[in-house]
């Protein structure tokens, strides 16, 4: 469906493109040796580098290096053998040498595409640009003085990828799908943990509009949008702000904003005219970064199973259904969840994986998400392991208790970390088959439930139901279903 | 007892061997030097202390028997290099009070070797300068005078020459970005050497324009450079651009024997208006060299003539963003102003910190790196520059070495070229060329002008091949003969 603004007088579309940038993954920064940890005391983790003592010199680090081609492959895009740091020159108090070495001219990655899911087994594919690798600036601090501003460099220095996309997106839902997965494809080959409370991963959103069939419209750039839902926000009002000029007979000025989500409103940070001239030119100080086939290759041969190759192979392999495995394949962490569920399950079962997937597949995304989404808690805090789940998993699957019991243990198995089959026997829950001891039950209930029996006769078929409840009820749910049906029918018919 | 300043490095190291002198006392008598050198202005810092000790431990090392060819031998060093602890401030007020935790590559290199510091040693501001006039303290005169007026050193490296040439030092380190070893070295005649670009480490030497500078030595004899370069040279992880090649045993290549070597005179030198002295001079060398078995053949370097305009856009383009660190915030000079904002810290910070040659370079190299400017000005620079090093590479395919004079006149006056900074410029002239194709250089004293004062020839070699350029300067020095010496006028003034 397409994403319209209906004007005043016209219909108005919008399109997106976005700069995301993802801190890389790497214990040292970008061009020193000095640590990454976040969080650490102010001006902790600095090296005479990063404070840009002078005299001093950037050296690369190879790993954020080998993290940024890794990222190119998993987006499927070109990677440049050949790239070149440049500088970025401009004053600010917490840039301590006055310039961003960054990339410019020649990028470490080219062109790329990541495809998005939009539910209802409908895809988009956004193009990317071009990735290229760059230096955090630190932090200023204006709220630990009434009239100076602290500057910490503990993030100085430290290595970013900046992931460009083509202005392919036309609806705030795309932008949000495209955020999640870029973030989701980072996770999966562990290049950037795509925390974007912490900052490390943060979005500048491009955002344009124009009436249908017209050129692209005059662009503003949205900074450092800090999460998913923030992006789709901050879209639909700039857009709706972007028509209202337009329609007002206005033009729209190229200008840097900042959205603030407590307003609901983006406003000025600086208009094209006192834009910063960068006067990029290749630093002096770094040769080009050159490297062969093989280190592609073995950045190729490092990368995990991808989400579009995985979600491909629970659909066909093992027939889960589109959504489900879209659910399952969105996060890393579910994702491996999964995998680590079936094999326990298959295991314990000894069954095939495809005859047992949809159930596991089931259980996680009903009943663990749910009481996952209900505590508040993610996947990695569950208190439940897949082990654990596949435990009781095989306990339905070899007929120890019924799908309904199970939902009790679960519950218990959530609350107390404990695994199913203790439960089961600690609280006696075994589904009760045994024909003799369910017959002795229904000839009991029977015989109490004269009136229900003589209704049910005179035609009134339904009351079926009200007699395997009961039997469920005495035996505190434990009759296996199948038995007391098979049982029940034909004496009830007489 | 005869007068220890007038040994050489190599006579020093001898005497030091056999045991027939101390460090302490070469030590001793070059501290004594040192301050009866005063006038000349040449050391803003003097390390007495510092220098004892390492005496101290140089004889105690020559005792057993592991001295290395610097060991014993008291040096200066030029403002820029850091040394830890000591004031380093590539004279420059903006760097008041800055006392590095590090020390550089290269002075790490000379104490490995049990090298003894005595002091740093003036030079232009940043090193951008042709007569050391541009030292925010003050201007260093050279031990040579024109009769009674006094004369320049040269410029950048004033201090470093200026302290050899009147026996206060025995060696110095210096740095040449486009001519401040040589030019200096020839204005002093001084053994000034500059090696090839990537031949030393730029670690810890305050940056002018890195793809350009390049430590180097200034030393009283061919044999003392080579035996100083051989300790200051070598590969440096922590310098990017610094070579993994072996250093060579540079004194072994002074054979003396330079039979059938055959030496490029490139007919672009021969600059209109060129003093006939300078020409004359260039004459002789060439006869010399002829003399002594080399074949002359004439050559054509067919891009000098933008060299000067190519070197003045790449310098102070690079040098305008390696300045960029010197705002105030984390060490140095801080002028804050009234209540002022961070933009007026930068601005009273850098109006007051830089000299008028510093902020003439900056707005040069500002200017050549802006939007719309960029593409006339640097890139069209570095495919100039790119040309000029094909012209040297092309030469060498027919010649060994390439003969010119380093400078286009003698020392000069104080005042006398401070007002005008293209004539300022010219003197780099001959210098520039091989600066920009980072090619090894070295100034090799070869007369006196018509006043007196000393004029050099310029040996300029292929990369990596210092000893080629060692050998035949070593020749030419021989060649030439004694030469007198400065009155030691400022010790009789005392």
């Amino acid at each position: 469906m397409t994403y319209v603004i209906q004007g005043a007088k016209d219909d108005f579309e919008v399109v997106i493109g976005l700069e995301i940038h993802a801190q890389i993954t790497s214990n040292a920064k970008l061009f020193s040796g000095a640590s990454t940890e976040f969080g650490a005391e102010p001006n902790t983790q600095v090296s005479l580098v990063d404070a840009a003592m002078p005299g001093m010199l950037p050296t690369i680090n190879a790993e954020c290096i080998r993290q940024g081609v890794r990222t190119g492959l998993a987006m499927g895009a070109q990677i440049n053998k050949f790239s070149v740091f440049d500088r970025k020159n401009y004053f600010y108090a917490d840039l301590p040498q006055g310039y961003q070495i960054s990339q410019f001219t020649h990028p470490i990655v080219g062109e790329g595409v990541v495809k998005l899911d939009m539910g209802d087994g409908k895809t988009k594919d956004v193009g990317i640009e071009r990735i290229h690798l760059e230096q955090d600036a630190g932090k200023s601090m204006h709220d630990q003085h009434p009239q100076m501003t602290y500057v910490d460099l503990n993030r100085s220095g430290v290595a970013l990828m900046e992931i460009v996309s083509k202005p392919d997106m036309t609806s705030p839902e795309e932008a949000g799908a495209y955020v999640t997965k870029i973030r989701s494809i980072l996770r999966y080959i562990g290049s950037c943990d795509g925390n974007m409370e912490q900052g490390s991963m943060r979005a500048d959103v491009n955002v344009s509009v124009r009436r249908a069939g017209e050129p692209l419209g005059t662009r503003c750039e949205l900074k450092n949008i800090n999460s998913v839902r923030f992006v789709r926000q901050s879209i639909e009002i700039e857009a709706r702000r972007q028509v209202d000029i337009l329609e007002e007979g206005g033009s729209i000025d190229q200008e840097t904003r900042l959205f603030d989500p407590v307003k609901g409103e983006t406003r000025s940070m600086r208009s094209k005219e006192e834009a910063h001239d960068y006067r990029y030119f290749p630093d002096p100080d770094l040769l080009p970064v050159e490297f062969d086939d093989a280190f592609v290759e073995a950045a190729r041969a490092s990368l995990p199973e991808l989400p579009d190759v995985k979600k491909a192979r629970l659909v066909e392999a093992l027939g889960l259904n589109d959504y489900t495995a879209s659910v399952l394949v969105a996060e890393k962490e579910q994702a491996d969840f999964f995998e680590a569920l079936l094999d326990a399950v298959v295991t314990a079962t000894k069954k095939e994986a495809a005859d047992v997937a949809s159930k596991a597949a089931n259980w996680l995304t009903g009943d663990l998400f749910g009481a996952l989404n209900k505590a508040g808690k993610t996947i990695g805090e569950s208190p439940v392991s897949a082990v654990q789940g596949a435990g009781l998993l095989s306990l339905i699957e070899d007929g120890t208790i019924s799908g309904r019991i199970a939902k009790d243990v679960f519950e218990i198995m959530f609350e107390t970390g404990k695994d199913a089959d203790v439960i089961v026997e600690e609280k006696g829950l075994k589904q009760v088959s045994d024909t003799g001891e369910i017959e002795a039950i229904i000839d009991e209930i029977i015989a109490v439930n004269q009136g229900q029996v003589e209704q049910y006769r005179a035609g009134k078929t339904k009351l079926i139901g009200f007699f395997v409840g009961q039997v469920m009820k005495a035996t505190g749910g434990k009759a296996n279903p199948g038995v007391v049906n098979q049982l029940l029918k034909p004496k009830l018919d007489g | 007892m005869t007068d220890l300043t007038k040994l050489k490095i190599a006579e020093a190291r001898d005497l030091l061997a056999k045991g027939d002198i101390t460090a302490r006392e070469l030590t001793e008598a070059h501290i004594s030097a040192v301050d009866g050198f005063d006038d000349l202005n040449a050391f803003i810092v003097k390390t007495p202390e510092t220098a004892l000790e390492q005496a101290d431990a140089a004889d105690a090392r020559i005792q057993a028997g592991e001295a290395k060819g610097m060991t014993g031998i008291p040096v200066g060093i030029k403002d820029l290099f850091a040394t830890k602890g000591v004031h380093t401030q590539a004279c420059s007020h903006i760097l008041d009070g800055f006392k590095p935790e590090y020390e550089s590559t290269v002075t790490q290199n000379l104490w490995d070797d049990g090298a003894v510091m005595l002091g740093k040693l003036n030079m232009d501001e940043f090193a951008m300068g042709s007569s050391n006039e541009n030292s925010y303290y003050g201007p260093v005169k050279n031990p040579w005078r024109r009769g009674t007026t006094d004369t320049v050193p040269g410029g950048s490296s004033g201090g470093s020459v200026a302290s050899v040439a009147g026996f206060a030092a025995m060696g110095a380190t210096a740095s040449d970005t486009g001519g401040s070893i040589r030019q200096p070295a020839s204005f002093t005649g001084t053994f000034g050497f500059k090696p090839t670009y990537g031949r030393c480490s730029r670690y810890g030497m305050v940056a002018f324009a890195s793809s350009l500078d390049q430590a180097g030595t200034v030393t009283r004899s061919v044999r003392d450079g080579a035996i100083m370069l051989e300790s200051i040279a070598g590969f440096d992880a922590k310098d990017s651009t610094s070579a993994d090649l072996a250093v060579p045993n540079f004194e072994a290549a002074l054979t003396g024997d330079i039979r059938g070597m055959k030496i490029g005179i490139p007919k672009e030198y021969h600059l209109e208006g060129m003093p006939a002295e300078i020409e004359a001079l260039w004459e002789k060398g060439k006869n010399l060299l002829k003399d002594a078995g080399a074949e002359i053949i004439d050559i054509s370097l067919p891009h000098t003539k933008y060299a000067l305009p190519t070197y003045y856009i790449v310098a102070p383009a690079e040098a305008s963003s390696n300045l960029a660190r010197y705002d105030g915030v984390r060490y140095g000079l801080r002028e804050t102003g009234n209540n002022g904002s961070l933009d007026d810290m930068y601005y009273n910070t850098r109006a007051a910190g830089f000299g008028d040659e510093v902020k003439r370079r900056i707005l040069i190299g500002t200017y050549v790196l802006s939007a719309g400017y960029y593409d006339a000005y640097y890139l069209k620079a570095q495919k100039v520059r790119q040309l000029i090093s094909n012209d040297f590479k092309a030469a060498f395919e027919k010649v060994d070495v390439i003969l010119t004079p380093t400078a286009p006149s003698a020392a000069f006056a104080p005042g006398e070229k401070s007002d005008d900074p293209l004539a300022m410029y010219l003197n780099d002239v001959f210098t520039v060329p091989a600066s920009l194709a980072g090619l090894p250089g070295a100034n090799v004293p070869a007369g006196v002008d018509k006043n007196g004062l000393p004029l050099g020839l310029q040996i300029l070699g292929k990369a990596w091949d210092e000893e080629t350029v060692f050998k035949v300067s070593g020749v030419l020095e021989d060649a030439v003969g004694s030469l007198a010496e400065p009155e030691l006028w400022w010790r009789s003034a005392k």
